[in-house]
């Protein structure tokens, strides 16, 4: 290391021991705002050069692209915050990771320790703040913790089921001296992930698949982070099962399979819902039965079948919906163990029964749940999206806002590999897109990033134009503008008798100019016959960021949809002339 | 149902706070909570009081073990238990009332533990129905003040939380 930094006594700074905690993890970015409360913090960053920090220009952006780097790596993402505004800044960031399950850790400055609980300027009791979104948090009181503790905080945010944790430490605690000594290896007695599955139980699981007349898999973001993809597509391919991911699982499963049926839940395909309604075996795997994604739990319940849950996390299961066969362990080395048993198995499933289930759900899939009507005069956002993935070649990072062009980019990019849908599905954070899209830049430079959002989202984190500029990040947005806040707009259409209340956004910026101004490319695409040429000009710009903003139909709809509260086959679709006889009299 | 939830956990500022809080955010009862160090010192034991449907209770115990300063979690109503809870009542105790106190506090097996010239403080212990009954017992009118700890429990027999 670097001896310069070593004083007389062989101690270095509190600040200078963080520093040396991230070299030993092996951080390559840190996504910070400086302050007051980490000034020493800051100082030591300026004397290493290990990693680079990425200014931001406020502390969300800073935890959503740490969050994105993470999503996009599997690498825990680390976010640098002064304390108080700092701090709360950086909330809804960790938020967002939390309900994701995001591996993270924050930093946040403190006051001095003596300033503590004395209303003091920047002061706000972080770890108080942040208990309820975090998987844990710690405030160190002495210089002698900080390695330790790091080292814990990035154990536990990468293990078991990961999670953002957060380290607040006060200043004087960075000043203070002391040995730098990084632990090797933690032990926790009240932490011990659990990695391997029941193998009875997995045996009964695997007996239970074979046995099925119209089996499912439906798979969800626990598989994408365990990274467990190769395995699972092993799976289904032995057994030749429908699959289906969640909004956060996309990329679990190659979506241009045959036996993939796409995505579930609230806009989910009519072949996906109605498959896992209709299913008499169920392979959940790292998904947890939400309310997005089954609707009405009662609902889905009213249908036997037997329930196969695989999950990290002991907790989400029988959370919503009651398994039949839980089984507790990373969902890599469970699968896995379930391919070596398949493997050795003479019992093959059912051929007569898989032929007349994969009809059934053919005869849904003929409905084409998900299409649209394109128009010669207006832009369609679906008619965007279809062509970015076909500009891109599918092998785009894919960032999104929150809102109906999320579910667009959701349906109608068909994503092959994990880790390249990334978005807030939990806890739908709106100003997630840009600074995501950084992350994902970051972390693969000369890969294609595009951020699909909406021209509320966009405002909402609108400042990053600035980092993007900064760090010279070739990013793409894609604007799905329809000044309107679509999904919201939906809702009042659908529920509340057209009365579009506070949903449109009015005084929009000039976009294109907005974009110049940073320096960026701006593009103003108005008719359908433009998008495809326009995409390409953009994406051959491969060192420009261009902000592409795309007028779209104001009155789109994101079909279909599983209205609140209703099941998962009561579902209203769209343009399908078939539609009436599936679809409910919509009701909130 | 009502059950009784122990729980052992890294002696820590917050552990307590980290529970209170799992209780609140995800809506669950808290009928009572206790939490004192044990004979080592690094660990305290907590015993809380709920009810809920199985299903809730499942997930109690779920989300507690999932808390990181949590190192064990014992539901007592699995097996065979006992509870105890130390109560505090100051009572009316002018004129005849002075015998009648000391009376009901002795089928009770109650102690008095402060005599003051109008009242009484009596120390009951038992399980929570029987503090209960105890008050249920006095003339609303006669108690002055009350002060009850909540529950501990513990396993019968060879039932041991312990790391």
């Amino acid at each position: 290391m670097d001896d310069s930094n070593q004083h007389k006594t062989g101690q270095i700074s509190g600040a200078e021991i963080i520093m040396r905690c991230l070299h030993e993890e092996n951080v390559k970015f840190v996504f910070g705002y400086p302050g007051g409360a980490v000034l020493h913090i800051y100082d030591a960053l300026f004397k290493q050069n290990k990693f680079k920090h990425i200014l931001v220009r406020h502390e969300q952006a800073a935890v959503h692209a740490a969050d994105a780097y993470a999503r996009a790596t599997g690498e825990v993402g680390v976010a640098l915050v002064t304390s108080g505004p700092g701090a709360t800044n950086a909330v809804t960031g960790i938020a967002t990771a939390y309900m994701d399950s995001i591996p993270m850790v924050v930093i946040s400055g403190q006051v001095p320790t003596a300033a503590i609980g004395m209303d003091a300027f920047q002061e706000v009791d972080m770890v108080g703040v942040t208990r309820p979104c975090v998987k844990h948090n710690f405030l160190i009181k002495d210089v002698r913790d900080i390695a330790s503790t790091i080292k814990k905080a990035f154990y536990i945010a990468s293990s078991g089921r990961p999670g953002p944790v957060v380290v607040d430490i006060p200043k004087d605690i960075t000043a203070d001296l002391a040995d730098f000594d990084y632990p090797k290896t933690v032990e926790m007695r009240s932490y011990t992930p659990v990695i391997k599955g029941h193998s009875g139980q997995i045996k009964k699981a695997v007996k239970i698949l074979l046995e099925a007349k119209r089996p499912m898999i439906y798979t969800g973001g626990g598989l994408v982070l365990g990274d467990a993809s190769n395995e699972l597509v092993k799976l289904a391919k032995a057994l030749g099962y429908p699959v289906t991911n969640t909004l956060m699982g996309l990329g679990g499963y190659p979506a241009t399979d045959k036996q993939y049926v796409g995505m579930l839940g609230m806009h989910g395909t009519y072949e996906a819902n109605n498959a896992m309604q209709e299913c008499d075996v169920l392979l959940a795997v790292g998904a947890r039965f939400d309310d997005r994604v089954i609707g009405n739990p009662d609902h889905f319940l009213s249908v036997p079948r037997t329930i196969i849950h695989i999950d990290v996390d002991p907790s989400s299961i029988s959370k919503r919906v009651r398994v039949d066969v839980p089984i507790v362990g990373h969902v890599q080395s469970v699968l896995s163990e379930m391919n070596e048993l398949l493997a050795a198995e003479t019992k093959k499933p059912d051929a007569n029964a898989m032929k007349a289930w994969w009809s059934k759900i053919d005869g849904w899939r003929s409905i084409k749940s998900a299409s649209y009507e394109q128009s010669s005069s207006i832009i369609k956002p679906q008619y965007v999206i279809e062509k970015l993935w076909e500009v891109t070649k599918g092998d785009a990072y894919i960032t999104s806002d929150v809102g109906q062009h999320q579910m667009w980019a959701a349906q109608y990019y068909k994503f092959d590999k994990p880790r390249r849908w990334i978005n807030s599905g939990g806890l739908g954070t709106m100003g997630v897109g840009l600074p995501y899209a950084m992350g994902c830049q970051l972390a693969d430079p000369k890969a294609q990033v595009a951020c699909v959002t909406g021209e509320g989202s966009i405002q909402m984190n609108i400042q990053e134009l600035s980092t993007c500029k900064q760090f010279h990040l070739p990013i793409k947005v894609i604007l799905l503008n329809n000044r309107y806040l679509g999904m919201v707009r939906q809702w009042q259409e659908f529920f509340y008798e057209n009365r579009y209340s506070e949903s449109y956004m009015d005084s929009l910026p000039d976009f294109v100019k907005l974009a110049e101004s940073y320096g960026h490319v701006g593009m103003n695409i108005e008719k359908p016959g433009d998008v495809e040429g326009a995409l390409q000009d953009a994406f051959a710009m491969k060192d420009k960021f261009v902000f592409m903003n795309f007028m779209t139909d104001q009155k789109e709809n994101v079909f279909p949809m599983v209205p609140n509260g209703k099941g998962l086959s009561e579902m209203i679709l769209g343009t399908d002339p078939n539609k009436d006889a599936a679809a409910p009299a919509m009701e909130g | 149902m009502k059950h009784i939830i122990s729980l052992l956990m890294e002696n820590e500022a917050g552990a307590l706070s980290r529970v209170a809080g799992l209780f609140s955010a995800r809506a669950y009862n808290i009928e009572s909570l206790t939490v004192a160090p044990t004979e080592d010192a690094t660990l305290s034991r907590m015993t809380i009081v709920t009810s809920g449907s199985d299903e809730v209770i499942e997930q109690i115990i779920k989300q507690l073990n999932k808390l990181v300063d949590v190192v064990k979690v014992l539901d007592l109503n699995d097996g065979r238990h006992i509870e105890r809870e130390l109560m505090l009542v100051k009572v009316k105790a002018t004129g005849a009332l002075r015998e009648d106190m000391k009376r009901i506090s002795d089928i009770f097996r109650g102690r008095i533990i402060d005599v003051a010239d109008g009242s009484y403080t009596i120390e009951l212990t038992g399980s929570g129905s029987k503090l209960d009954a105890f008050l249920e017992a006095l003339d609303k009118s006669v108690i002055l003040e009350t002060v009850r700890t909540g529950a501990s429990g513990i396993g019968r027999g060879d039932r041991i939380l312990k790391v």
